[in-house]
């Protein structure tokens, strides 16, 4: 109870065996095609991260990550595309030195809000601090009225139509439906070859253990404890002198530059950005992924959604029409019967035969209601 | 913009588009009642709406094929049997998913949110393997086809009458059994406290099932009349069920008047605006505003003031 | 009579209306530095209405609530409570998947910002303060478990525990014996008076036993007003309170 410790030992085993599978193993077993998809799925990760923080923790469900997670992403497309279309590149546009898509939809200057992502400094800055802007913006609003719950999730989601809704409306300072593509080189390293893909690899999971360590850190505070009590019982923190809404801002927050971050990493890695990254549909598919691998649990919404994305792929591959059907299933599956997805279940049938072969008190476990819950709720009905 | 219109060309420009804006709105209110009632009245927030509207629209074309075929004498009065028929489906289908699915989660709206949406990816794929992924429209009978004029440049599409003719007679049935009748104060005494309720004698089971049941078959409703106006897709419910949810929360939540206000001021604005600005732009400024104004007044237009 | 700025919370005039009703009426009532204060009255009137615009949870119509001096019906809830007003609701209001330990360190008035709470550590005058207070409400062997173990009158001494632990000056406790057995009960007022000595408390309760146990002065509210006010036995023999009490 009075760990001295930054993490609990079993907390570093776990980390530990995660970067040792996505950084040795999976890099030693899989050919540079699937690894790369691998590294795509990891991008993903970021966003389970700050669901976790956000929704799991602290209640407060997300339907709009894929704005944040395009943001991030088409904050470093815009530098690449601009690294991509100097003048002697484009120079049989009508107007040389701006984005091909632009010239095509007859602008003839780059627009103002484009200007600074020549910078990379500036983009690396921009790609988690937009998406806290808006988060900070829209949880400002929305927090300090003590908008929550399901109107929360419904105005996200409404935004995220929006936005996705203006990025095809205005295609020429957006790329329209088709995104921003052809993106080449980073600071004159060509991404495309497959030793680039290799290195981004490594370089997303090593930001993506760095994020989880924060992650964690942030949970173990004060100020995760005080995330949970505000899901559980959001008056009495109010009258323990806390101001809830600052808090729901924050991690609201994090969890949107945690997307930016992800956002960015797979602009890096699959080569383009596009809206179909932005709406409704991805963003609940991201919900998707955590809620399969246990909101509650940071290393499990990871896990989840390297597995959801690894059937995923092999179905499409596969057998395309059965793909919604399992992930419908799934889904509903997952929570009636297991809200605490894959963490929930590996702890409750491992940590009896762990807490066996080692007697020692049960840690913390900041759980969400359990089956129990429902079949009693089913039972009394 | 105004240029090489004169005024009279205006007007009726105004009156033909805030025509099209009352159909919309017909769709809307048709859409959101059902809603209100599953959201409004039991707090359950039902993502796979679109998709039991979608429902709707497939038995309706189902019909028009079947009397098509076997009944070409009667195709003229088809729709009316396919609207019965849609709203019977969809209800069914909904009776069926309350018992499976929503009476699990009622005390974790958010769940249920997550849950029906795994629930329309499933109707979504279903409908693409029976009817195929591509857009399917439906043979109206020739009366309901062409318009009437009401002067020399202003038109007025029957079927667009139809469906405003559909969406008075819906709105009026659900007020009266709603907010009239004992039903409706039944519903929101098990939602606010289900023990209670089942103990001054409520059967909260068949309230749900049946409240349920009702909100997704006028929701077939909606897709019967959705197919007059548009295409049906496996997943056209999926583009409108934002639109909705907004008019629903935009309206307060448990209020019939703010529904139906919200709705008409909404399609309003689109359409108005649409002709002024691209389709996209209109949709953006439109959908902007509801969010704005419902971050200034979150608990929408219409709301009652109660001790918390 | 003192100047309302003597006492240390003088509530004046304080109406709320809820779609015409009016659950508190024109109040008025004067609350002195280290001075035990119960509210009495029937269900409906106005009791926990009353806690509720003190603490800031319902806004005021009308009226003032002035505390040290200090207006608090523009303030928000979080800035109430750190002006040193306490509250415990009606039914136990902890955090359940926490555990003892962690429920009465989050109560700890430190850190209370954003980064304040990020920066937390858990030092040795956190865990000596929450060992006395834990210790002060018999949960000290309790300290590792979590609190959706512990039993309902266990889960109202924490709840107390948590209030104490920030030290208010006012500590409004909202029928804190309700639910409890006999022997809960007994512990309870013991508790009560041990850490009521250096504070103002303001509580609602319906155990007459118990008023009367604690109870320096009472207040009889009815339909939102105050019918009488004064020691338990000018209270009793109040005609007007008889009347609401066994009338009709």
């Amino acid at each position: 109870m009075t760990e001295s410790r930054v993490l609990p030992r079993k907390d570093l085993i776990a980390v530990l065996i995660f970067a040792a599978l996505i950084l040795l193993v999976l890099p030693l077993a899989l050919e540079p095609f699937r690894l790369n998809l691998v590294g795509k799925y990891l991008t993903y990760g970021f966003v389970g991260l700050g669901l976790v923080l956000c929704w799991g923790d602290a209640g407060i469900l997300s339907l709009g990550q894929g704005i944040f997670f395009g943001l991030g992403g088409y904050c470093m497309a815009m530098f690449l595309k601009l690294e991509a279309s100097t003048p002697e590149a484009t120079k049989i546009q009508s107007t040389p030195g701006i984005p091909d898509f632009m010239d095509w939809n007859q602008l003839t200057a780059l627009p103002w809000f484009w200007r600074p992502f020549h910078s990379l400094a500036f983009t690396i800055a921009a790609v988690p601090l937009v998406p806290a802007l808006l988060a900070f913006v829209i949880g400002l609003a929305m927090f300090k009225r003590r908008v929550g719950g399901t109107y929360f999730a419904i105005i996200t989601q409404a935004i995220a139509a929006i936005l996705t809704i203006l990025i095809i409306g205005q295609q020429g300072y957006t790329g329209g439906v088709n995104g921003i593509t052809d993106l080449r080189t980073l600071l004159g390293w060509d991404i495309r070859t497959d030793h680039a893909k290799l290195v981004l690899y490594f370089v997303s999971g090593g930001l993506l253990i760095a994020c989880l360590l924060a992650a964690q850190l942030v949970r173990r505070s004060k100020l995760g404890r005080i995330l949970v009590a505000m899901r559980e019982r959001e008056d009495r923190v109010r009258f323990s002198g806390y101001d809830v809404a600052n808090f729901k801002i924050f991690v609201f927050c994090v969890a949107a530059a945690l997307a930016g971050i992800g956002g960015a990493m797979f602009t890096l890695q699959v080569g383009f950005m596009s809206p179909s990254f932005v709406g409704i549909v991805p963003s609940i598919e991201l919900v998707i992924f955590a809620a399969v691998g246990g909101r509650t649990s940071l290393l499990g919404a990871l896990y989840g959604t390297l597995l959801v994305n690894w059937a995923k792929t092999t179905f499409s591959e596969d057998l395309p029409q059965l793909w919604l059907f399992a992930m419908g299933a799934l889904f509903i599956a997952v929570v009636v019967a297991f809200p605490n997805g894959l963490a929930g279940l590996v702890q409750d049938s491992l940590a009896p035969v762990l807490a066996r072969l080692r007697p020692q008190r049960a840690e913390l476990r900041p759980t969400a209601p359990t089956v129990v819950d429902a079949a009693e709720q089913g039972g009394v009905r | 913009m105004f240029m090489g219109y004169s005024f009279g060309d205006l007007g009726s420009i105004l009156a033909m588009q805030g025509f099209a804006g009352l159909v919309l709105f017909s769709v809307f209110v048709l859409m959101a009642l059902g809603l209100a009632i599953i959201f409004g009245q039991m707090g359950v927030i039902n993502m796979a709406h679109g998709e039991f509207m979608i429902l709707g629209a497939y038995v309706t074309y189902l019909c028009s094929r079947l009397f098509a075929a076997y009944l070409p004498g009667a195709f003229a009065f088809y729709f009316f049997l396919a609207i019965i028929l849609a709203f019977c489906a969809s209800g069914l289908l909904g009776m069926a998913v309350e018992w499976a699915l929503i009476r699990h989660l009622y005390k974790r709206p958010l769940d249920t949110l997550l849950a029906t949406w795994g629930l329309s990816l499933i109707l979504q794929q279903v409908y693409r393997s029976v009817f195929g992924a591509r857009e399917v429209g439906v043979e109206l009978p020739g009366w309901m086809m062409g318009s009437t004029h009401l002067s020399e440049q202003i038109e007025i599409p029957i079927n667009g009458l139809i469906v405003m003719a559909l969406t008075t007679l819906i709105t009026l049935a659900v007020y009266l059994l709603i907010f009239r009748a004992g039903w409706g104060r039944q519903v929101r005494a098990v939602t606010q406290n289900r023990a209670m309720a089942s103990a001054v004698g409520i059967d909260t089971e068949r309230v749900d099932r049946l409240t349920y049941g009702l909100g997704c078959g006028i929701a077939g409703i909606a897709g019967s009349a959705f197919t007059m106006i548009g295409s049906t897709s496996p997943t056209a419910g999926q583009l409108y069920i934002v639109d909705t949810f907004l008019v629903v929360v935009f309206g307060g939540a448990q209020s019939l008047i703010g529904t139906i206000a919200s709705a008409f001021t909404i399609s309003q604005a689109r359409s108005t605006m649409e002709f002024f600005l691209s389709g996209s732009m209109a949709q953006v400024l439109v959908l902007l505003s509801v969010v704005g104004i419902l971050m200034l007044r979150p608990q929408g237009l219409f709301v009652l003031k109660v001790r918390r | 009579m003192t100047e309302p700025a003597d006492f240390l919370l003088a509530v004046e005039g304080l109406t709320v209306s809820f779609d015409g009703f009016k659950a508190v009426d024109d109040l008025s009532f004067y609350v002195d530095a280290n001075e035990i204060r119960v509210i009495i009255g029937p269900n409906g009137a106005g009791k926990t209405t009353v806690l509720d615009l003190i603490c800031g949870r319902t806004r005021a119509s009308a009226g003032s609530v002035r505390f040290r001096g200090r207006e608090l019906t523009q303030l928000k809830e979080h800035q109430i409570v750190q002006a040193g007003v306490g509250r415990k609701f009606q039914t136990p209001s902890i955090y359940e998947d926490l555990t003892v330990f962690e429920n009465l360190e989050i109560s700890f008035p430190r850190g209370r910002s954003v980064f304040g709470a990020l920066a937390f550590r858990r030092d040795a005058p956190v865990r000596e303060r929450v060992r006395e207070v834990a210790s002060l409400i018999f949960l000290e062997p309790l300290l590792g478990e979590r609190a959706e173990a512990l039993s309902h009158g266990q889960k109202q001494w924490l709840e107390i525990g948590m209030l104490l632990i920030q030290d208010p000056a006012l500590l409004m406790l909202d029928e804190p014996v309700a639910g409890m057995s006999v022997s809960e009960r007994r512990k309870t007022a013991e508790l009560l008076r041990r850490v009521l000595r250096d504070r103002a408390v303001l509580v609602i309760e319906h155990d007459m036993g118990f008023v009367e146990d604690i109870a320096h002065r009472v207040t009889v509210l009815h339909q939102g007003r105050v019918l009488s006010e004064g020691s338990m036995q000018h209270v009793k023999s109040d005609p007007k309170v008889v009347e609401v009490y066994l009338g009709h």
